[in-house]
């Protein structure tokens, strides 16, 4: 498959009271045709930043991507002019958030709301774009679509709100979506209807996803790909049945580690000790170093890179490295 | 709403009603009258007079009077004037709206307007300036602003006249009626404007960058809607929203005229009448117009009110 | 996106450290505003012209001086003089004493009255909270201009000696802006009354008069520092206004306003605008100066409110 966006050494940073922060830090990784892929992270880790890099949406002048490509269909994002970019956005790229009961206009009914971008992307007149979406409220499993199109979002509960952010983001035929913990803020049943959603779509369209979630059981579920973030950085990715069955950075282990497992009882749940670094204070360390069981003398004072591992997977840690080299 | 709403009305009657007894002992206090001060008036005339108007008898009998006759529809009768109050206020009111509203209409329009791009460009040297400026706008004192341009557009420059409606003596009509009253109001519109300006202009700021912040723009942007878009229709209408209630809170000024500009301008508006019976110790034409401004402030509240649960559809009625 | 970027507060460890570290915080924070630094800076050299300026002036007895009546500014009187005589840099100062004087002491006695009633009203709650707010609505109920005219307009046929005046336009002024106040802080009141520390002190057992100063005020300290700030320069404003209409303070103490009086007269507008522009324009500057440090400091100490 080919790959449909090519991410190669994003940075983007923020410039905040206390001094300059690197949110995403020389971030490469790439997303095919069809494809699902995972970012995986506690938060703040610079999964959400990504995202919005992606969309171009990085606020000004609080924050500035400052590095690397976004290759989309063999054109660089980072490089288009504001227009050829907003064309893009909402039509060939779309994204859904965590939270749907904030992510819609209060004061604008819902059909409006929907109607937007088919006015804007795909020039429909008022008519046609009313119809479409009407067909769009039913594709995302709702009921009486045109009595939704006339409500206002406060009328609908959080469920059936993310059901019309996705619909909003498919009206156009995207090529990719992404969806940034679409389902967080979600009951369990919820969640997994929406889940079930994006996977029909993705599956009829053939469009790409790409989920961010600090959710390993929604990663088992959807991904085909993961990326492990740790502070800006990517620390493991590889395809979803080898990193579950096998693990290899200490973090990704420690994260699969403090899931809970159906039959199995533990006294207490594993958790990852001590916090994520202030991204202010970081030193050319692993950053993971003073949390990992496995730290060596390397691990403070270099950093390592992200290296293939033999199955397929990449791994960013100076165990494998040594290991490599010396056993 | 309806409970709710005959609540408010009670509550609204019952402040009036104190208010308006508060306004008249305080009237009543001030030593001297319209008579005292008029020095063409033999004692035993004087006399007389007070015993026609009930100025002899006691406070609270002359607050009964007035209350009963302020039921029937009657505000009194002015003395310096020699007319019903009421329609005085019909003759003097419609000059003072005439300014207020056109001051009031370029206020919001320039504060939405300033408002709306200087927190889109929040922290620019362009919003420095504005916040400069609006600053300035709601530090000054009124009266000397209005001196100020006063001496520098009309007697130096010659530009606007300096006061008053038409020019003394003219007696323009039609078009020409139009033009002199617009060349007249001029001035005094724009010192009204200036100073309505810094605190709204003020408000629609903070409440746009309130608004610019919210996910529901994100989402706009993600649409990959234009920017204009994104904020004169996702973020102004949040933003005005709230500004609703302002509407009824600009009540009093619409109709309640303004002292200080319309003596200044030397404007023939209710706020300029208010000034010469106080000279004068008019007492049923301040009681009347005092009250009336505590009805219009009263009301604009009640109004406020009913209008934000109007617009707002997450407000349930 | 933006909770993914913020950084992590490391807190001050020890207790009795926390006061001094959350004022130097917020100084620190408030000198990285250079408008509201600049705004301090023109408040504090407007005291301390017209407080330790006529010291340095040689006109400060305000002797009547036929010979320089209606002086345009020249070397010797670098404003002017006026109708006699007078010096119009040392008025302008000697004014800015009174005018000053009286914002700051009716800003003391509105905040004193506003903090105390509506703490009150707040935290007592039933029939005495019923009745000060009741008033407070009723004083808001009637138009401010109207109500101090009123009052001035009672001085005036009370013959009260134009030295005490000031001090009644001082009591006048707060009477009309404490219920604004009032009802600020009881909504404060009643919000931090449902926050948890407060019913920790209920548990605790600490008496009424405790809670109230020693837990609750506290709390509103910053809100009202803030709004004293702004209150003077609102008052200001209302004192010129009523001096300048000659309901406020009258000659021959000058003040900002009833120095513009002078305006009131045509040759004096039309051609000796040094009369009346000084004063307006002292006016002008302080309230501006107050008004944007005032917004700074609100900007540090109460970030949530904005208008």
């Amino acid at each position: 498959m080919e790959p449909l966006m090519n991410i190669d050494r994003l940075s983007t940073v923020f410039f905040t009271e206390d001094g300059k922060v690197t949110a995403v830090d020389e971030v490469s990784f790439s997303i095919r045709e069809g494809e699902t892929v995972c970012i995986v992270g506690e938060s703040g880790c610079g999964k959400s930043v990504t995202a919005m890099s992606i969309m171009g949406l990085v606020e000004e002048p609080g924050g500035k991507i400052s590095g690397g490509s976004i290759d989309f269909r063999g054109e660089d994002l980072l490089r288009l002019d504001k227009n050829t970019l907003r064309s893009i956005r909402g039509n060939e790229i779309a994204m859904i958030f965590q939270e749907p009961m904030s992510s819609l206009n209060p004061v604008m009914r819902i059909g409006e709301q929907i109607m937007e971008p088919l006015l804007v992307h795909l020039r429909m007149n008022k008519k046609q774009a009313r119809a479409r979406a009407i067909e769009l409220i039913t594709q995302v499993g709702i009921s009486r679509p045109e009595q939704i199109m006339g409500s206002y979002p406060h009328e609908l509960s959080g469920g059936m709100l993310q059901r019309i952010m996705i619909a909003i983001a498919i009206s156009c035929g995207p090529k990719l979506l992404i969806a940034d913990e679409p389902t967080t803020a979600l009951d369990v049943t919820i969640q997994a209807q929406i889940l079930d959603l994006l996977r029909g779509f993705k599956e009829n369209s053939g469009m790409s996803i790409l989920l961010i979630t600090h959710d390993l059981g929604v990663v088992a579920e959807m991904a085909d790909y993961v990326i492990v973030m740790y502070s800006g950085q990517i620390v493991e990715e590889g395809g979803v049945v080898e990193l579950f069955q096998n693990p290899k950075h200490p973090y990704t282990r420690g994260l699969l580690k403090s899931k809970p497992v159906m039959g199995q009882r533990l006294e207490e749940l594993y958790s990852i000790p001590g916090q994520v670094p202030s991204p202010l204070a970081l030193e050319p360390s692993c950053y993971f170093h003073d949390r990992c069981g496995h730290c060596m003398d390397v691990c403070r004072t270099r950093q390592p890179q992200l290296q293939e591992t033999g199955s397929g997977q990449k791994v960013a840690c100076w165990l494998y490295e040594e290991a490599e080299v010396y056993v | 709403m309806s409970t709710y709403l005959t609540k408010r009305m009670l509550y609204m009657l019952i402040i009036l009603f104190a208010a308006s007894l508060l306004i008249f002992c305080l009237y009543a206090l001030t030593p001297g009258d319209f008579i005292t001060g008029n020095i063409k008036l033999t004692a035993e005339r004087k006399a007389e007079l007070r015993e026609i108007y009930g100025l002899n008898k006691p406070v609270l009998e002359r607050y009964g009077t007035w209350m009963n006759n302020a039921f029937h529809g009657d505000f009194g009768y002015s003395l310096a004037q020699q007319k019903p109050v009421l329609q005085l206020f019909g003759d003097y009111i419609w000059n003072s709206f005439l300014l207020a509203a056109v001051s009031t209409f370029l206020t919001w329009l320039i504060a939405v307007i300033i408002g709306v791009i200087s927190a889109y460009k929040q922290y620019s040297w362009f919003d420095t300036l504005v916040m400069i400026a609006i600053f300035a706008a709601m530090s000054l004192p009124s009266f000397f602003i209005g001196l100020f341009l006063i001496k520098i557009l009309a007697v130096d420059l010659k530009w606007l006249p300096p006061g008053g409606m038409m020019t003394t003596g003219s007696n323009a009509t039609g078009f020409a009626y139009f033009k002199e009253v617009v060349h007249h109001m001029t001035l005094p519109v724009i010192v009204m404007t200036l100073l309505g300006l810094g605190s709204l202009t003020r408000y629609f700021r903070s409440n746009m960058i309130d608004v610019l912040k919210q996910d529901y723009i994100r989402t706009a942007r993600a649409k990959g809607l234009k920017e204009r878009k994104v904020l004169f229709t996702h973020a102004l209408r949040n933003a005005l929203l709230p500004a609703i209630t302002l509407v009824g809170f600009e009540l009093p000024a619409l109709f309640g005229g303004s002292i200080i500009i319309e003596q200044i301008f030397n404007w023939p508006g209710i706020g300029q009448l208010y000034m010469k019976s106080f000279g004068l110790r008019d007492y049923p034409l301040l009681m009347g117009f005092t009250m009336f401004l505590a009805i219009l402030t009263v009301i604009g509240t009640l109004l406020s009110d009913i209008l934000y649960r109007v617009a707002d559809p997450r407000v349930r009625l | 996106m933006a909770a993914d970027s913020r950084v992590s507060e490391i807190t001050a460890p020890r207790v009795n450290l926390r006061k001094s570290s959350l004022f130097r915080q917020s100084l620190r924070r408030l000198l990285h505003n250079k408008l509201a630094v600049a705004g301090f800076a023109v408040v504090l050299f407007m005291f301390v012209l017209c407080f330790i300026g006529p010291f340095f002036s040689p006109y400060t007895d305000n002797k009547i001086n036929m010979a320089m009546m209606n002086k345009a500014p020249n070397l010797q009187h670098w404003l002017g003089t006026d109708a006699l005589g007078r010096d119009i840099l040392t008025r302008v100062m000697q004014a800015g004493r009174i005018s000053l004087t009286v914002g700051l002491a009716s800003m003391v006695l509105s905040v004193f009255l506003g903090a105390l009633l509506g703490a009150v009203a707040g935290y007592y709650g039933g029939l005495l909270d019923q009745i000060i707010m009741r008033i407070a609505d009723l004083l808001m109920t009637i138009p401010s201009l109207p109500l101090l005219f009123i009052f001035g307009a009672l001085l005036s046929e009370w013959k009260i000696k134009a030295d005490y005046r000031m001090y009644i336009v001082m009591l006048m002024l707060s009477m009309v802006n404490w219920p604004g106040l009032a009802r600020m802080v009881r909504g404060q009141m009643l919000s931090l009354r449902e926050r948890e520390f407060m019913q920790a002190a209920v548990v605790l057992g600490l008496r009424d008069r405790r809670k109230l100063f020693g837990h609750l005020l506290p709390n509103i300290v910053p809100l009202l520092i803030v709004m004293a700030t702004l209150n003077i320069g609102g008052a200001i404003l209302s004192e010129s206004v009523l001096s300048f209409f000659g309901l406020g303070v009258m000659p021959p103490t000058p003040t900002w306003g009833n120095m513009i009086d002078a305006a009131n007269n045509i040759l004096d507008f039309q051609e000796r605008p040094w009369l009346w522009i000084p004063p307006g324009l002292s006016i002008f500057a302080t309230v501006i100066a107050i008004n944007i440090f005032g917004d700074g400091l609100r900007d540090v100490l109460d970030p949530k409110q904005k208008r």
